[in-house]
């Protein structure tokens, strides 16, 4: 079983990937096994003036997750995510929370190597 | 929708002036402004508010001079010298304080205050063009590019509620953060440029900026006239870059007269250099 | 004395002022790039640089034996600079603000001065004029701090030498802008009289007001545009200390580098008087103490 999170614009799964990692209205974290989801908010990141990519990868550390799905991410986010061992899989924006988890869970995903968004 | 930003790397350059007269060409749009340091298009367009909202962003710090025993912990730990002593008493001067909260946490009275720092104010507002999102800072106050996401974001929804078949923004100057903001996720990017050193200097900052983030490039030289051989090096420039030059405008003192008349450039008489501006615009359209 | 030239709107020609109000100071004088993100007034001054140091920010360097993960200065630090993230520590010295608030917070006395590179800051001579320039390095998102330390060093050299300074402040109307001027006795606004023009520089004017630092300014290709700008400075009291027409000579000189003042008599008396009108500005305020 794994725990990921998809950056989202709403608390649902037929709500729309948020293409931001650090400055996403919030995450749909689910579990793969079970399929079962709870949100978090991204409040705090988002009120940031820096830094907000950072923020968010503490509040994924803090959450347990272990995958996250999103647009794009940043290289301090990045950074911060693979120090804390949270994969990251980019470019799934465009598409609704619920169809990012089946593209993951059917295998559909390359997990990234590099941020794709540079310094912001 | 599809959205247009206007930007240059350089000031002076008459983006402005350009993004207000294709804002009378395009129909049904979205007017936004993101050059919330100095914004200027609010003069072209005579926008009457709908809506005002505060923005606040970071903190600062406030000294409560009646629990303060002036015991010197925060005027020796600031960095930034921001701790003054006058008339008996500490304050923090606003301009030079950077919002650490060093001495908010330090203060062995706790006689610091840490309030959100009110920044500015954006507005969504209606114009003869129509509706307009945009902001003012407050002087001195500093940018972080999360207002110019901001008014991307409130643009977007009030695209999606008019329905409107186009976003036209006018780009926050620069390379730094809050031209990124300006530019990611955007459709097109019309750099306007200068035929002078700097002008060229900075296209290719900008035009940068633009390929990493994968949006479309349409480059216009404006006042081209003024030094045809510069003029000429940017156009190689656009060639060998794979640039699409969307247009040339000559220096024309009928920009001027019509930004004192509080109106754009292809408002006011049909002259040549309204045709030429409007070809541009249609040119820009053309590689949507 | 210290002169910042400013303007709240980029390309009204700020940094050419400068070099021609360096050009015919009367007293020893530095011309001073602060204009740290875009530096320019070099090459208008065309100075020969002597020398080029990095300028550095102190950030923190954590010892990773010593930390507990207590989460103290991750919890302190606005900048998310240093972070305590599960089991691990982990600082981003480029947001850092440099504010020595993680130091002093450790209890296990784990975190120690690294740094981190602002720019340069370069010093030469162009003819008579001392030339002192701060350049940010590219990827370096904070430029107040480069200009603090640049200005910490023009206040040792003034200190000693006795000369005036001539400051080519970053435009526009923001923090940098504000924190460049912040210490000088006369602030030069350059604008143009067109409705951006006067737009931008009113903003410039409230963002500088509480500074209480006497104000002038200079009213760069008049015959263009209208007169709101020299209306205004009427009706506020505010000095117009010179006019520039609309030249295609001069546009054209300055797309090849060259300093107004030395184009022709006409302008460099043209600046000496500018010069003057300073110099008696700064001098009728201290007469009258506010």
């Amino acid at each position: 079983m794994s725990k990921i999170a998809v950056t989202s614009e709403g608390p649902g799964l037929k709500d729309m990937v948020d293409p931001r990692f650090g400055r996403a209205a919030g995450f749909v974290v689910v579990d793969t096994t079970t399929k079962e989801h709870t949100y978090v908010d991204n409040g705090t990141s988002q009120a940031l003036a820096h830094g907000a990519g950072i923020q968010a990868a503490r509040l994924m550390a803090d959450a347990g997750v272990e995958v996250v799905l999103t647009g794009y991410v940043g290289p301090k986010a990045f950074e911060a995510l693979k120090a804390v061992g949270i994969k990251t899989v980019q470019n799934m924006d465009k598409i609704s929370v619920g169809q990012a988890v089946e593209k993951y869970i059917a295998g559909q995903y390359d997990y990234a190597q590099t941020p794709n968004r540079q310094h912001h | 929708m599809p959205e247009v930003v206007v930007i240059s790397g350089k000031g002076g350059t008459g983006k402005t002036s350009l993004t207000g007269a294709f804002a009378h060409l395009a129909q049904d749009l979205i007017i936004c402004d993101l050059d919330v340091d100095a914004p200027d298009l609010h003069i072209l367009l005579s926008p009457a508010k709908r809506s005002t909202h505060d923005f606040y962003s970071g903190n600062e710090a406030l000294i409560d001079g009646s629990r303060c025993k002036m015991c010197g912990t925060c005027l020796e730990m600031c960095r930034y010298n921001a701790v003054r002593t006058g008339h008996d008493q500490y304050l923090v001067d606003p301009m030079r304080c950077e919002g650490c909260r060093v001495c908010v946490d330090f203060c062995p009275e706790q006689a610091i205050a840490f309030p959100a720092r009110h920044c500015g104010q954006w507005f969504v507002s209606s114009t003869r063009f129509g509706t307009m999102v945009h902001a003012r800072l407050f002087p001195g106050a500093e940018n972080s590019g999360r207002l110019v996401t901001l008014l991307r974001n409130r643009a977007r929804e009030a695209s999606k509620e008019e329905d409107s078949s186009l976003i036209l923004s006018d780009g926050a100057p620069g390379i730094g953060c809050p031209v990124i903001s300006s530019l990611s996720g955007t459709d097109l990017a019309a750099i306007v440029t200068e035929p002078t050193l700097s002008g060229l200097h900075d296209l290719k900052r900008v035009a940068d900026l633009c390929t990493h983030f994968r949006v479309k490039v349409a480059v216009i030289i404006n006042k081209c006239n003024l030094n045809p051989e510069q003029a000429s090096g940017i156009q190689d420039y656009c060639r060998d870059k794979g640039f699409y030059l969307a247009g040339s405008i000559p220096h024309d003192p009928e920009v001027t007269m019509s930004m004192v008349d509080k109106k754009v450039i292809t408002e006011t008489a049909d002259s040549r250099i309204a045709k030429t501006v409007r070809n541009t615009w249609e040119n820009i359209l053309s590689i949507l | 004395m210290i002169i910042s030239v400013a303007s709240g709107k980029g390309g009204t020609g700020k940094t050419t002022v400068s070099a021609s109000l360096a050009a015919v100071w009367k007293r020893p004088v530095t011309g001073v790039d602060l204009d740290v993100e875009e530096p320019n007034l070099h090459i208008f001054l065309k100075p020969d640089i002597v020398h080029e140091e990095k300028v550095y920010l102190e950030v923190p360097r954590v010892d990773e034996s010593r930390c507990t993960l207590c989460g103290k200065c991750s919890d302190l630090c606005q900048f998310k600079a240093i972070n305590v993230m599960g089991s691990a520590i982990l600082t981003f010295p480029e947001m850092c603000h440099g504010c020595g608030g993680c130091l002093a917070v450790c209890p296990e006395d784990a975190v120690s001065w690294g740094t981190r590179q602002l720019g340069t800051m370069s010093r030469g001579k162009s003819g008579p004029i001392d030339f002192l320039m701060g350049s940010l390095r590219v990827g370096e998102a904070m430029s107040p701090p480069l200009m603090r330390q640049v200005k910490d060093r023009l206040k040792c050299d003034l200190a000693r030498t006795g000369s005036d300074a001539i400051i080519d402040a970053p435009p526009g109307v923001s923090c940098p802008a504000v924190n460049a001027v912040m210490d000088s006795d006369f602030i030069l606004l350059v604008t143009e009289p067109t409705p951006f023009g006067f737009h931008d520089f009113q903003l410039a004017l409230e963002a500088f007001a509480p500074l209480n630092i006497p104000a002038g300014a200079l009213i760069n290709r008049s015959g263009i545009g209208d007169d709101s700008v020299q209306r205004f400075c009427q009706e506020q009291g505010i000095p117009v200390l010179a006019w520039i027409p609309f030249d295609t000579d001069i546009a054209s000189a300055y797309s090849r580098g060259k300093v107004i003042a030395d184009l022709s008599l006409e302008f460099r008396q043209k600046f000496s008087q500018l010069a003057a009108s300073i110099i008696e500005q700064i001098g009728e305020n201290e007469a009258c103490p506010k």
